[in-house]
C-alpha cells in the first residue's frame, strides 16, 4: 500500500440475499486515471458507492491517504469528516449533470458554491474563480449568471466538473460521465477531461460501461463482472490483450 | 385571575420551557424544541413570544409590548392587557422603566441594560427555510455548520442586483457557530443584537422552537468582504421629533403621493418629544 | 539495450472454445545500444506478438525481459503496472501500426504530448514537434488539425513523430514505412540512424527491403511453432 492515494481490500457487500460485491481490491496511486469497466448488475455502482462512503461495506475496508500523508479509513470517519471530504479534497461527476448542480443558482453561483463552503469571503475573489473555470471548461464566461435551465447537456456537464474542478480534488469520482450525451458532445466533454485531469494531476475513478471512453482516458482497468474483478491492468493490457472469458467477450462486442 | 395561574401557564410548563431556554442559552442560536402549549390566541399571534414571557415573567417585573416598535397598536395592547390580567404585573411603555420587554419585529431604539429580558416574537425559526425544504437536511446542515448555500443565496443577490436584497429578517451567524433567524426585524436593526447587554429570547409557538443569545453575544450578519452589511434606511428624519438615527415608518397622508416620516418606536419619539 | 529470454506466450480464445494458439516459446532476443534489430518472418509467426511483448502490452506466459531504466535491471515481465507505464515513459518507445486519434487535438499537440511525458519543457516541445513534423513532410496548415481526416501515409508520419520526438534508450518500430512514399521513407532512414548514433537499441518490423537494408545491423529470424490442440 505504498503511497497509494486510495485503496480498498476485500470488500463484500450483499443487498439482502444479492451479492452486490465479492472480495474486491482496488488501488489507486495520486494522479492516475483507473476504469471500472462492466455492464449493469456487475457491481460497479455499488463499489462506487462503498468506495465513496455512501454505503458500509459488510466486510472490508477503504483506505484514502490525504495531503499530509495519514492513512485513514473512510467508513470509520465521523460523519462531518467525511463530508468535509467531499467538499475540498474529493470530487465526484454524477452522470446526470442536473442532479448535482442547484438549478435555481446561476452558473457562477454553482461554482463558487464549493469555495463560500470552505470559508471564501470575498464576492470579487469568487466570481472570478468562477469565471476562470468557466473558460477552462470552455463555457463563455459572459454566461456566469445565466441559470442552469439555459444550458444544454454537454454544457450542463461540464458546468459540473468545472462546480466539483474548483477546490482542487485530489481524488475525483466519475459515474458514466458522458452517459446519455450526443457523440459530437462526448467527444468534446472527454478531451476536456482529459486535459484537465493531466494539466491538474488528479487522480480519477472513472466507472463507465464504455470501452472506447476507458481507453481514452484511463491508463488502468478493472473489468467487473457479477460483483467481482474479473481482470485488471494496464488499459491497453486488458483491451488488447483480454484474459478472461467475460472480458474476451466485452471487447469482442465493441463496434468498430 | 379565578382559575387561572400566575401568567395563564401552569408552573409544569413553565419549568419545561425554562429548561428548554436555558439549553438555548446555552448554545446561542440553536434551536431547541419545546412543546408548545394551546393558548388563548392563535398561531401566528406570537403565542410563542407569550410563553416565553410567561415563563420567565416574575410579580416584580415591569412589561413592555412593543408591535412594530409601537405600544398602541391592537396587538401590542391585546398581549400587554392579557398579561396584566394573569399576571398582575406592572406594565409600561417607557423602554427604560421596563424590566421584560415582548415584541413583534423591531428592536428599542433605546438602548437595553444586563438587567433587562428581550423577547422576540417568531414566525419561522429556520433561516434556511426558503433554501432547503427539507428540515432533516437543515437540521443536519445547523449541526455541521454547513452553510455555503445561505451564501449562495447572498452571492445571487449581488450578482442580480448589485448589493443584498433582504430587507427584513436578515441572516446572522451566533457566537461564530450558528446560523439564527433574528426574526422578522428590519435589516436596520440587526447590529442592535451584537454585543447587546439584555439577555434575548425567541420563541416560535407554531414551529415549537426556543432560541437564545446570551448578554454580550458575538452577532454579525453575514456579508462578504468585499460587499459588508450596510441596511439601507430612508434619507430622513422624523417629522415628530427630528430624529435621524431611527428606523422610520412611512406614513402615507393623502392619495397625490403626500407622506412622511415617524419614528417607528413609539416610545422613543415620545420621549425625544419630551425632552425637546 | 534490452535482453529478452524463455519468453513464451499463447493466446487462449474462449469465444472459440478454449482453443489455445501458442505463438512464442522460449524465444531469445538481445539489442545491444546503438544496434538495430529487425525481426524477420513470415506472415503471422508472431513478429508482432513479439513487439507488443517487449511494449509491456502483451502479458508472457513465461521468460524475462530485461531493460535498463533509472539505472537498475528491471524485468517488464514481472514489474508492476506502475513501472510499466514509467518505463514506457521515460525507457522504451514505440511506433505502432496504428495512430490513436484523440478528438479534437492537432497533429502537433499530439506529437508534443509525447515528448512533455518524457519532461520535455511544453513550449520546447511544441517547437520541437513542429521540426519532426516538417521533416516527415506535414505542412504547416496541417500541423494545428486533429489527424482523425488525415490520409494514412500523414497518421503514419504524425505517429512517426510521436515516436521519435523525445530520445528514449529503446525504440520498437512496427512497419514504420508501410504507408509512405520514397521521400519519407528516407526521411525515416535518417531519423532511425540519428536514433542508433544516440545509442537507442531498436527492434523493427520493415516490410521494405530499402528501408530494411540500409538500417539494419541484424536480422532476427522468426519461425512458427508446431501447431497445438
Amino acid at each position: 500500500m505504498s503511497a497509494t492515494l486510495l485503496s480498498a481490500r476485500e470488500l463484500s457487500f450483499a443487498f439482502g440475499p444479492i451479492p452486490a460485491l465479492r472480495g474486491v481490491s482496488v488501488d489507486l496511486w495520486p494522479g492516475e486515471v483507473l476504469a471500472v469497466v462492466g455492464e449493469s448488475g456487475s457491481g460497479k455502482t455499488t463499489l462506487l458507492n462503498v468506495l465513496l462512503g455512501r454505503l458500509r461495506p459488510d466486510a472490508g475496508a477503504v483506505w484514502y491517504r490525504d495531503e499530509a500523508g495519514h492513512l485513514a479509513d473512510v467508513h470509520a470517519m465521523a460523519e462531518p469528516e467525511l463530508r468535509r471530504l467531499h467538499r475540498s479534497d474529493w470530487g465526484f461527476v454524477q452522470q446526470d449533470a442536473k442532479a448535482s448542480l442547484r438549478m435555481a443558482v446561476s452558473a457562477g453561483g454553482n461554482i463558487g458554491e464549493r469555495l463560500m463552503a470552505q470559508g471564501a469571503r470575498h464576492y470579487g475573489n469568487i466570481r472570478a474563480a468562477a469565471a476562470e473555470w468557466l473558460e477552462r471548461v470552455e463555457i463563455d464566461p459572459a454566461r456566469i449568471d445565466d441559470l442552469p435551465r439555459t444550458f444544454s447537456g454537454g454544457m450542463l456537464q461540464r458546468l459540473q466538473i468545472a462546480r466539483v474542478l474548483v477546490t482542487h480534488p485530489r481524488l475525483v469520482f466519475m459515474d458514466e460521465p458522458t452517459g446519455g450525451l450526443d457523440v459530437s458532445v462526448q467527444a468534446r466533454l472527454l478531451d476536456l477531461i482529459r486535459k484537465l485531469v493531466s494539466r491538474l494531476g488528479i487522480a480519477v475513478v472513472l466507472v463507465t460501461h464504455d470501452l472506447g471512453v476507458a481507453r481514452l482516458l484511463a491508463e488502468r482497468l478493472i473489468v467487473m463482472q457479477g460483483g467481482r474483478v474479473v481482470e485488471h491492468g494496464l488499459t491497453d493490457q486488458v483491451l488488447d490483450d483480454p484474459q478472461h472469458p467475460y472480458t474476451q467477450l466485452l471487447v469482442s462486442s465493441v463496434l468498430q | 385571575m379565578n382559575g387561572y395561574n400566575f401568567a395563564y401557564l401552569d408552573e409544569q410548563t413553565k419549568r419545561m420551557i425554562r429548561r428548554a431556554l436555558l439549553k438555548a442559552v446555552a448554545i446561542p442560536g440553536h434551536q431547541v424544541p419545546f412543546g408548545s402549549r394551546e393558548m388563548p390566541m392563535p398561531y401566528g399571534w406570537g403565542t410563542g413570544g407569550i410563553q416565553i414571557t410567561a415563563s420567565v415573567l416574575g410579580p416584580a417585573d415591569v412589561l413592555k409590548v412593543i408591535d412594530q416598535g409601537a405600544d398602541d397598536t391592537t396587538n401590542a395592547v391585546s398581549i400587554r392587557r392579557f398579561f396584566a390580567r394573569t399576571a398582575g404585573v406592572r406594565t409600561t411603555t417607557r423602554t427604560a422603566e421596563a424590566t421584560v420587554i415582548q415584541t413583534r419585529h423591531r428592536i428599542p431604539e433605546t438602548k437595553l441594560r444586563e438587567d433587562q429580558i428581550l423577547v422576540y416574537q417568531v414566525p419561522q425559526p429556520e433561516p434556511l427555510w426558503r433554501l432547503v425544504p427539507s428540515r432533516a437536511e437543515t437540521r443536519r446542515m445547523h449541526a455541521l455548520a454547513e452553510y455555503g448555500v445561505m451564501h449562495v443565496r447572498l452571492y445571487e443577490d449581488i450578482a442580480r442586483l448589485g448589493q443584498v436584497a433582504i430587507s427584513y429578517d436578515y441572516p446572522v451567524m451566533v457566537n461564530g457557530r450558528y446560523l439564527m433567524s433574528p426574526s422578522p426585524i428590519p435589516a436596520f436593526d440587526n447590529p442592535k443584537m451584537h454585543r447587546m447587554a439584555a439577555l434575548q429570547l425567541f420563541g416560535a409557538g407554531r414551529e415549537k422552537r426556543i432560541y437564545a443569545v446570551p448578554p454580550y453575544t458575538e452577532v454579525r450578519s453575514l456579508d462578504f468582504d468585499d460587499h459588508p452589511f450596510r441596511p439601507a434606511r430612508a434619507p430622513q428624519a422624523c417629522i415628530l421629533c427630528g430624529a435621524t438615527d431611527s428606523y422610520l415608518d412611512e406614513v402615507v397622508t393623502d392619495d397625490r403621493g403626500g407622506r412622511m416620516f415617524v419614528c417607528s418606536d413609539t416610545d422613543y419619539c415620545a420621549g425625544r418629544r419630551a425632552a425637546a | 539495450m534490452i535482453a529478452a529470454s524463455g519468453l513464451a506466450k499463447s493466446f487462449t480464445l474462449h469465444l472459440r472454445g478454449g482453443v489455445r494458439i501458442p505463438v512464442l516459446d522460449g524465444l531469445r532476443l538481445e539489442v545491444r545500444a546503438g544496434e538495430c534489430v529487425v525481426l524477420s518472418g513470415p506472415s503471422g509467426v508472431g513478429k508482432s506478438t513479439l513487439m507488443r511483448a517487449l511494449h509491456g502490452t502483451y502479458r508472457l506466459d513465461g521468460g524475462r525481459i530485461l531493460v535498463r531504466h533509472r539505472g537498475t535491471m528491471t524485468d517488464l515481465a514481472v514489474a508492476d503496472e506502475r513501472t510499466i507505464l514509467e518505463i514506457r515513459r521515460e525507457t522504451i518507445g514505440y511506433v505502432s501500426q496504428f495512430l490513436r486519434v484523440v478528438p479534437r487535438v492537432g497533429a502537433r499537440d499530439l506529437v508534443a504530448e509525447a515528448a512533455v511525458a518524457h519532461g520535455m519543457d511544453e513550449d520546447a516541445a511544441r517547437v520541437r514537434a513542429e521540426a519532426l513534423l516538417a521533416r516527415l513532410n506535414i505542412p504547416r496548415r496541417l500541423h494545428l488539425l486533429p489527424p482523425a481526416t488525415f490520409s494514412g501515409g500523414e497518421q503514419q508520419r504524425v505517429n512517426l513523430a510521436r515516436g521519435f520526438i523525445a530520445r528514449r534508450p529503446v525504440l520498437l518500430l512496427d512497419e514504420p514505412t508501410a504507408s509512405l512514399d520514397a521521400a519519407n521513407r528516407r526521411v525515416v532512414i535518417d531519423l532511425i540512424r540519428e536514433a542508433k548514433q544516440d545509442g537507442a537499441a531498436i527492434v523493427g518490423i520493415f516490410h521494405d527491403e530499402e528501408v530494411r537494408a540500409a538500417v539494419a545491423d541484424r536480422l532476427f529470424a522468426m519461425e512458427p511453432l508446431q501447431d497445438a490442440a
